[in-house]
Formats: C-alpha cells, sequence, structure tokens
C-alpha cells in the first residue's frame, strides 16, 4: 500500500520516460521471442533472443535506474552490475549452444554447414 | 613491491567497484571490505596465471564501446524487422569464414563477445591452426564485406587497444 502512494509521488517526466522504456525493452524481447517460433533453421533462431538480452534487457535496466532514483532521491546504480554480467555471460551460452548444433550436424553428415577444417 | 601486491590494478579497481554497486554505499566500511576482498580476490588469479597483455589505451576502447553501441542499436532494429516480416523473401542466413590477424586471446576473446553479442551474428567457431573463425550471419548479402566488418571495424580496433 505505501508503494503505491510513493509511486504516484513521481514526476510525469519520469514516469512518461520509464514506461516508455518498459515498452521498447518488452517489446524487443517479445519480437526476440516470436523469433524463435518464426525463424526457420537452429542457426537462425539462436539469433532472436539476442533483441531481448541488449537493447531489451539495457532499455529495461534504465527504467529501472530512471525509476528508483527519482523516487528514492540518490542515484540507484546497481542495476548495471546485471548489464556486465549479461555482456559477458551471453556469448558464452549462445555460441556453446551454436557449437553443439554445428557439431551434431556434422556427425550426421549434414552438408548444409561447412565442414570441420584443421 | 607494488606488483606483487596489486598484481592486475584495473581488476582490483574493477572488483571494489562492484562491491561499492552492490552495496549500493561508498561509506568507508563498504570501500574498506570491498579493496580487502578485492585485493584477495586478484592476488588469487594469479595462481591461475592468465596470459599478460597490455591495456594502454583507454580512449580507443571508449571509442570502440561507442561503436559497438551503435551497431547493436542498428541491428535490434534490422532483425526486429527480419523476424516481423512475412516469409523469407530473398533472405538469405550462412556461414562465412573470416581469417583474422590476432592471436592475442583477450582480442579474440571480446572479438567474439562483441560479435556474439550483437544481433544478427554470432561466433561460432575458432580454429587455432590457421587463425580463422567460422561467423554465422542471419542476413547474409555479401561474404566479402562481413569480413572487411569483421577484421577492419572490430579486430583492427581491438588490436590497437591489447597488442
Amino acid at each position: 500500500m505505501i508503494e503505491v502512494i510513493e509511486v504516484a509521488d513521481i514526476p510525469l517526466w519520469a514516469a512518461i520516460l520509464t514506461s516508455l522504456l518498459l515498452l521498447i525493452g518488452s517489446g524487443l524481447t517479445l519480437i526476440g521471442a516470436v523469433g524463435l517460433l518464426r525463424l526457420g533453421s537452429f542457426y537462425e533462431r539462436v539469433h532472436a533472443p539476442t533483441l531481448g538480452t541488449t537493447l531489451g534487457i539495457g532499455s529495461v535496466l534504465i527504467a529501472s535506474m530512471l525509476f528508483f532514483s527519482v523516487l528514492q532521491t540518490r542515484p540507484v546504480l546497481h542495476e548495471l552490475l546485471i548489464a556486465a554480467f549479461m555482456v559477458v555471460t551471453t556469448p558464452i551460452t549462445l555460441t556453446l549452444l551454436a557449437r553443439a548444433a554445428l557439431y551434431r550436424d556434422r556427425r550426421e553428415g549434414n552438408e548444409e554447414v561447412p565442414a570441420r577444417r584443421g | 613491491m607494488i606488483r606483487r601486491w596489486l598484481p592486475y590494478p584495473l581488476l582490483t579497481a574493477g572488483l571494489v567497484v562492484m562491491w561499492l554497486l552492490l552495496n549500493e554505499s561508498v561509506g568507508p566500511g563498504a570501500i574498506l571490505i570491498g579493496a580487502v576482498l578485492a585485493l584477495l580476490a586478484s592476488r588469487a588469479l594469479t595462481a591461475l596465471e592468465p596470459p599478460t597483455t597490455s591495456f594502454r589505451r583507454p580512449y580507443a576502447a571508449l571509442k570502440l564501446a561507442f561503436v559497438v553501441f551503435v551497431e547493436i542499436v542498428r541491428s535490434n532494429n534490422a532483425v526486429a524487422r527480419i523476424i516481423l516480416r512475412k516469409g523469407t523473401r530473398g533472405r538469405r542466413a550462412g556461414f562465412v569464414l573470416i581469417p583474422l590477424q590476432s592471436r592475442n586471446p583477450y582480442c579474440l576473446t571480446a572479438l567474439a563477445c562483441i560479435i556474439t553479442a550483437t544481433p544478427g551474428t554470432i561466433w561460432v567457431e575458432y580454429h587455432s591452426s590457421d587463425n580463422t573463425m567460422l561467423l554465422h550471419v542471419l542476413d547474409l548479402i555479401d561474404e566479402q564485406q562481413w569480413v572487411e566488418i569483421i577484421t577492419q571495424r572490430y579486430e583492427k580496433r581491438l588490436m590497437e587497444i591489447f597488442e
């Protein structure tokens, strides 16, 4: 209940900016999820979630920093850590997935993937 | 002496900042505990004997970060359009083999992170025997163009930073 009253206290410009950023972030993440459904092959689908892990999460984190900084009238910045960890960890997952798929395709003799080198 | 107690000054500073952010405090207590933890952690890293590198050009790194940011925003838009468009309509996804120059592990790691974090491209494989990497591109128009983008836009700048 207290939360609700506080939320009403934030200035209009911050409320509008926060909602815009949240809409952009969640919209991009949604499009990424739709991409998982729509794109054809595994290698194409693996590109889709990167929308959510870059600008998607970025917008949501900026919205969170803005909202809580204005609400608590002090800089709230620990969202930066989430961004840093996302940047460092997502490529590992995606590369690992792509390599596993490639390995399997080569074992199955799929001609659409490039042959192993060296 | 400094080397012995502070083997990785940048990493130590980064860990202190991380601790302060986690605690949401810049009080003397938080700084003290953060500094002690960061010193211990960075000394523990010496036991892993990570390969050495130089990191001398923070301005070049900032410039690269800006280039990457612009590219990520641009690619988000491009990939979102590809997903929402009906059918594949002439779009072709495919693999490109990119010959690299640098063998510096930090340079290659940063390159892999940049490429994979950018929507539409993903670092699939690295061949150490002939120093090439396999790139998968969602919207592949010209293979030669991608070789140029990876080597000229990113690898050259990363080599300036790390070598």
